[in-house]
């Protein structure tokens, strides 16, 4: 097969066997994909699933431990990024790396070769971006600077920039997270004359529906491995979030004789928020609530607005009085410590730098979120006995594995900062705790150790709400489940109600039983 | 091509180690140029680091230097845990010179014994006035308090200028660009006669005390510990970083205006065109020097006293010319800056190795 490179029937990029693993997690395991020329090839799987290995595997960021690459049927090796854009590989990164206070020409000049080394001089340049650009209609004047560009138009500096190389294959991450509708209708018409042109597009999704709209080839990526390999337009949507989320999780049992309250523990009406960054999602209308006992789940897929919920809830972004009550309080205006007193308790997804301060003793950051809880200080002097006592107490009661209370928050491996940072809020015996991603890069063992810990907090008559992205586990603690996409919030469902194809369907950005009904 | 590569862990001992090494290195650099401008190193460096000691005067200058540096250090460090960066000083120390002076000034014909106090706590609120604009424009506008410390302390120096040229001058004083002399009950008593080493040795010291404690046990110095090194992990605690930037700033600013107050009242004695070689830029160094820790400070505010004294020293005996004291000092910086690069990172040459 490797004697004839140039006929079409063999594949342009050819991996085989691919493994990649870091400490802890094997990201990409036994790998095998093959991408045509011309081809529009899908790379689908959650978040975790390893996709972003891979394709940085692919670009020459990283190295395989095992496994090959084949550009069209040679064996290659990518030492680096240069050397996959040497071979005709070009790459649409999703955040992109622009200069605001240059021009459009200006940028795309900085990432080509200088002239020296063969690149195109300055008054060329203008005109063949101008070419390009009118060519695969994607409209764009190099004289504007980069910041009056919306992000549909900086996108385009990137796709441009790549084309210039005249690109064989060309990948695209997560291209339409950041773009509205028809922004995505216009790329979608760019790459399918791109493609008809003869250059593939390895296009990186977990949008059933686009995929479905636009490729002819799916690898499905569940934890590191390839699932399946189909063709989407074949599949249904529900059997493609079936591949990517895997077989509906066994339901574990749960502690008995647990009874919810009456009222309303954590009651949250009608928040929305605009974006807080570039890359943030607006919060819209996000409405639940959460009895005293119950564990909320909310699943969704990262990007989809829980961090910016995760902040609203916290206090470090502020909204308006009665989006947010706990226990009946409006607190919506007040800032984290005063919801802490009012009985609420948070453990954000970053343990190293927003849970924790990586630098300090944990002794410290014990007092971090514990100091008015727990009578930590007096007049505003550090009680160093009490903030002792209290990190000690968290290390024993969850078993967190540390050097002792003078440890550095950055010398705990991740499983027991997490046991740390976890057992801090639980000790502190709120009677609310917003929890987000609680076990996400946690060994099992203490993975189970957390979640049992969740379930005992509420068995003593807290709210809990649990924001994960890891189905699995909210089938398995939570009581009811809602999905956030896109800055909305599903309504929750009892756990016993909700199949996995709807929560599916949910995560895929497709809303309400309606549209369900017709995928 | 040399890259830097992040050792795992961070060695406490060499952190506190590094100031010395740099010293070690700034002496031995020093010899090095002593030797290329003709001057044999043996004396230079005797001159600059051993003469100094041998007069009860030159020990006491010490002190007299190391004062104004410490206080303004102290404060800059607070702020520097904190990732306010109060490069401006300098122009506090000026408009807390200005305030003490005025007040002097203003009554050059009473003697009261409320006039001292008076003097040092108008130095103080000058100073903090002064920081207030860069604390007002970051807490406000976002605004850099970088760039608007350290362009306000060309507007103090202008001031300065302006009101002894003008408002301010001696009226019997032959028109130099000098104020009236202070009387004795506006000027800070000394602490050993003969010498100019005054009580405001004694309030750096105590300050460094009470900076010690803030920072070690009280919520404050916590919070301002744990914004500068984890921001995020403050906006979860909930500590209001507005507040923060205020107290770091009128804090390092009332210190330097406290440091400008007790030089104009006990060293100087009179408001001249320049009051300050430089103290409030130095004092940048100290910090660091001082590992932001409040002992280091009271250390560094000695050590570069010295460069200043060393300076003079050779300047008169060797003919050494003006500019080696802030040579001295440069070398010291960047030795200090280099060591801290170089116990944090390994430095890796040729390129990186590609795996598998």
């Amino acid at each position: 097969m490797n004697e004839n490179h140039n006929d079409l029937s063999t594949p342009l990029l050819e991996l085989r066997g691919v493994r990649k693993a870091f400490p802890g997690v094997v990201a990409n395991d036994d790998v095998s994909l093959s991408i045509k020329p011309s081809e529009i090839h899908a790379l689908l799987g959650e978040n975790g699933a390893g996709k972003s290995t891979l394709v940085k595997i692919i670009y020459g960021v990283l190295q395989p431990d095992e496994g090959e690459l084949l550009w069209q049927g040679k064996p290659v090796h990518l030492a680096g990024p240069s050397a996959a854009r040497d071979l005709g590989i070009g790459m649409v990164f999703q955040h992109f790396s622009l200069f605001e206070a240059l021009t459009v020409a200006e940028n795309i000049e900085l990432a080509l070769p200088s002239r020296r080394d063969g690149g195109p001089d300055r008054s060329e340049l203008s005109d063949r971006i101008t070419q390009v650009s009118a060519q695969y209609g994607l409209p764009l004047d190099p004289r504007r600077m980069v910041l009056d560009l919306s992000v549909g138009e900086r996108q385009r500096i990137e796709i441009v920039r790549c084309l210039l190389q005249n690109p064989k294959l060309l990948i695209m991450d997560e291209p339409t997270s950041v773009l509205t509708p028809q922004e995505v209708a216009r790329l979608f018409e760019t790459l399918r004359r791109l493609a008809s042109e003869g250059c593939a597009i390895l296009y990186i999704s977990h949008k059933l529906q686009e995929i479905r709209d636009l490729c002819e080839t799916a690898t499905i990526l569940r934890g590191g491995k390839v699932v399946a390999t189909c063709d989407p337009r074949q599949q249904s949507v529900q059997s493609l979030a079936n591949m990517m989320i895997g077989e509906t999780p066994l339901k574990p049992e749960r502690p008995a004789g647990r009874t919810l309250a009456r009222t309303n523990r954590l009651e949250v009406r009608g928040l929305s928020l605009p974006a807080q960054k570039v890359f943030g999602t607006a919060l819209k209308d996000v409405s639940f609530s959460v009895r005293g006992g119950e564990v909320l789940g909310i699943a969704g897929v990262a990007g989809n607005g829980q961090p910016e919920l995760m902040d609203a809830l916290i206090g470090e972004v502020l909204t308006y009085p009665e989006a947010v009550r706990i226990d009946g309080k409006a607190v919506g205006r007040l800032g984290p410590r005063r919801r802490r007193e009012a009985g609420a308790c948070f453990v954000p997804e970053e343990r190293n730098g927003h849970a924790t301060a990586p630098d300090m003793p944990l002794a410290d950051n014990g007092l971090l979120s514990a100091d008015r809880r727990m009578g930590l200080t007096r007049g505003g002097w550090i009680l160093a006995r009490a903030r002792d006592g209290f990190a000690g107490d968290v290390i024993k009661r969850f078993s967190v594995k540390a050097n002792g209370i003078g440890a550095a928050a950055k010398s705990l491996s991740g499983g027991n900062l997490q046991k740390f940072s976890v057992g801090r809020e639980i000790a502190q015996n709120p009677g609310v705790l917003v929890i987000n991603q609680p076990t996400w890069g946690v060994d099992a063992g203490s993975a189970a150790a957390i979640q049992e810990s969740i379930l005992a907090l509420a068995a003593g008559g807290a709210a809990v709400v649990v924001i994960s992205q890891d189905l699995d586990e909210l089938f398995a603690i939570a009581d009811r489940i809602a999905v956030m996409s896109e800055g909305k919030l599903s309504r929750p469902k009892p756990i016993g109600e909700v199949t996995i194809e709807e929560i599916g369907l949910l995560m895929g950005g497709i809303h309400g039983e309606k549209s369900g009904a017709q995928g | 091509m040399i890259r830097l590569e992040a050792k795992g862990e961070r060695s406490r001992l060499f952190a506190y180690l590094s100031p010395v090494l740099a010293m070690v290195l700034t002496v031995a650099t020093g010899a090095l140029l002593f030797e290329m401008m003709g001057k044999p190193a043996g004396p230079a460096l005797y001159a600059y680091f051993i003469q100094p000691f041998t007069t009860l005067y030159g020990a006491s200058e010490l002190g007299v230097k190391a004062t104004p540096l410490i206080l303004i250090g102290l404060g800059l460090s607070v702020g520097f845990r904190a990732n306010v960066w109060n490069i401006g000083a300098e122009g506090q120390l000026t408009l807390g010179a200005i305030a003490g002076g005025a007040l002097a000034l203003a009554f050059y014909d009473v003697e009261t014994p409320l006039l001292l106090p008076a003097m040092m706590i108008a130095g103080v609120l000058g100073g903090m006035a002064w920081a207030a604009i860069p604390a007002f424009l970051r807490v406000k506008f976002n605004a850099n308090e970088i760039l608007v410390s350290l362009m306000l302390t060309y507007v103090a120096l202008l001031l300065l200028s302006y009101l002894v040229h003008g408002p301010m001058r001696d009226p019997d004083g032959f028109n130099f660009p000098e104020s009236r002399l202070f009387h004795a009950s506006a000027t800070v008593p000394t602490l050993i006669p003969g010498t100019r080493l005054h009580w405001g040795a004694v309030f750096a010291v105590a300050a460094a005390g009470v900076i010690w404690l803030m920072l070690a046990r009280s919520m404050l110095g916590f919070q301002l510990k744990i914004l500068g090194d984890a921001p995020r992990a403050a906006r979860f605690a909930g500590y209001r970083e507005p507040k923060l930037v205020w107290f770091s700033l009128l804090l390092s600013g009332g210190l330097a205006g406290l440091a400008g107050a007790l030089e104009v009242s006990g060293t100087v004695g009179q408001l001249v065109p320049t009051i300050s070689p430089g103290y409030g830029f130095t004092a940048i160094i100290v910090a660091f020097l001082g590992r932001l820790h409040p002992v280091g400070v009271v250390l560094g505010g000695l050590t570069m006293a010295l460069t200043y004294i060393g300076g003079e020293t050779a300047q008169i005996e060797i003919g050494l010319p003006a500019a080696v004291t802030g040579l001295f000092q440069g070398v010291l910086l960047f030795y200090l800056l280099g060591c801290d690069v170089l116990i944090n990172y390994r430095l890796r040459f040729g390129r990186k190795l590609a795996i598998g």
